[in-house]
């Protein structure tokens, strides 16, 4: 059960009603994290979702490990 | 050196001009990105930006070390607003030089269509009718309801799938 730290963006972070926060979890992969989380806050569904671990864009499969700090990447709409 | 940055306060297209200043440049391109006051047939009141901002530093640094070897050695700087910007404000300043004129161009076109599709930053509208919402959010989140999803031409689609799938099958 690796211990990780989760930041939120934008409507994400609306919608789990904080910035970050470091939880235990049974997910293996960067994946089953945000469905996870999806269902515990109701994350609205968004198209072309991204994820980084330890601030860099990384695969939805990659499994996590103790420590590791994740961030979801809502749809981008810079400039 | 830092080429991206991020910035709560207003920018201006002359310190960018500075940053890029070269003695072997004989051409400078910007691109500034504004404020509008309308998006998508609705009336635009003000805006909200928000970043990632130590992958979007990272990604924005990227974006310009490929611009630099793409376009002749261009020099590039981008800076882009974080937080409240009203209606006018610059958003985002693009600032290229380059010896010739066409890779001035060209470099600073790339510079910007990339950040924008790559760079970890979202934008909060605020409409007149005050409602809200955020850009490229919201949206999908009805169409995702209104249409199916196998149906989408998505080159992401197996990101988009993996998170939220069981959606549909719960």
């Amino acid at each position: 059960m690796p211990n990780v730290r989760i930041e939120y963006f934008a409507i994400l972070r609306e919608h789990a009603g904080k910035d970050a926060e470091e939880l235990q979890t049974g997910a293996c992969t960067a994946g089953e994290l945000f469905n996870e989380l999806a269902d515990r806050y109701a994350f609205p569904e968004l198209n072309s979702m991204k994820v980084a671990i330890n601030e860099e864009f990384d695969d939805w499969d990659t499994a996590l490990a103790d420590g590791d700090s994740v961030a979801f990447i809502p749809p981008v709409a810079g400039g | 050196m830092m080429r991206f940055a991020f910035s709560r306060e207003p920018v201006s297209g002359a310190d960018i001009r500075r940053l890029v200043g070269d003695d072997a440049a004989g051409a400078y391109v910007a691109f500034e990105g504004w404020v509008r006051n309308h998006n998508e047939g609705r009336e635009v009141r003000r805006l909200e930006y928000e970043a990632y901002e130590s992958l979007g530093v990272k990604e924005g640094e990227r974006i310009i070390a490929e611009a630099g070897q793409r376009f002749g050695g261009a020099s590039v700087y981008c800076v882009h607003r974080l937080g409240p910007l009203e209606i006018g404000d610059i958003a985002v300043i693009v600032g290229v030089s380059t010896p010739h004129r066409g890779e001035a161009f060209d470099a600073c076109r790339y510079v910007i269509d990339e950040v924008k599709h790559r760079v970890p930053i979202w934008k909060k509208e605020h409409y007149v009718d005050g409602d809200s919402g955020w850009v490229n959010c919201e949206r999908c989140a009805s169409a995702a309801h209104d249409h199916d999803h196998d149906s989408h031409d998505d080159p992401s689609g197996d990101e988009r799938q993996r998170g939220t799938g069981r959606r549909q099958a719960g």
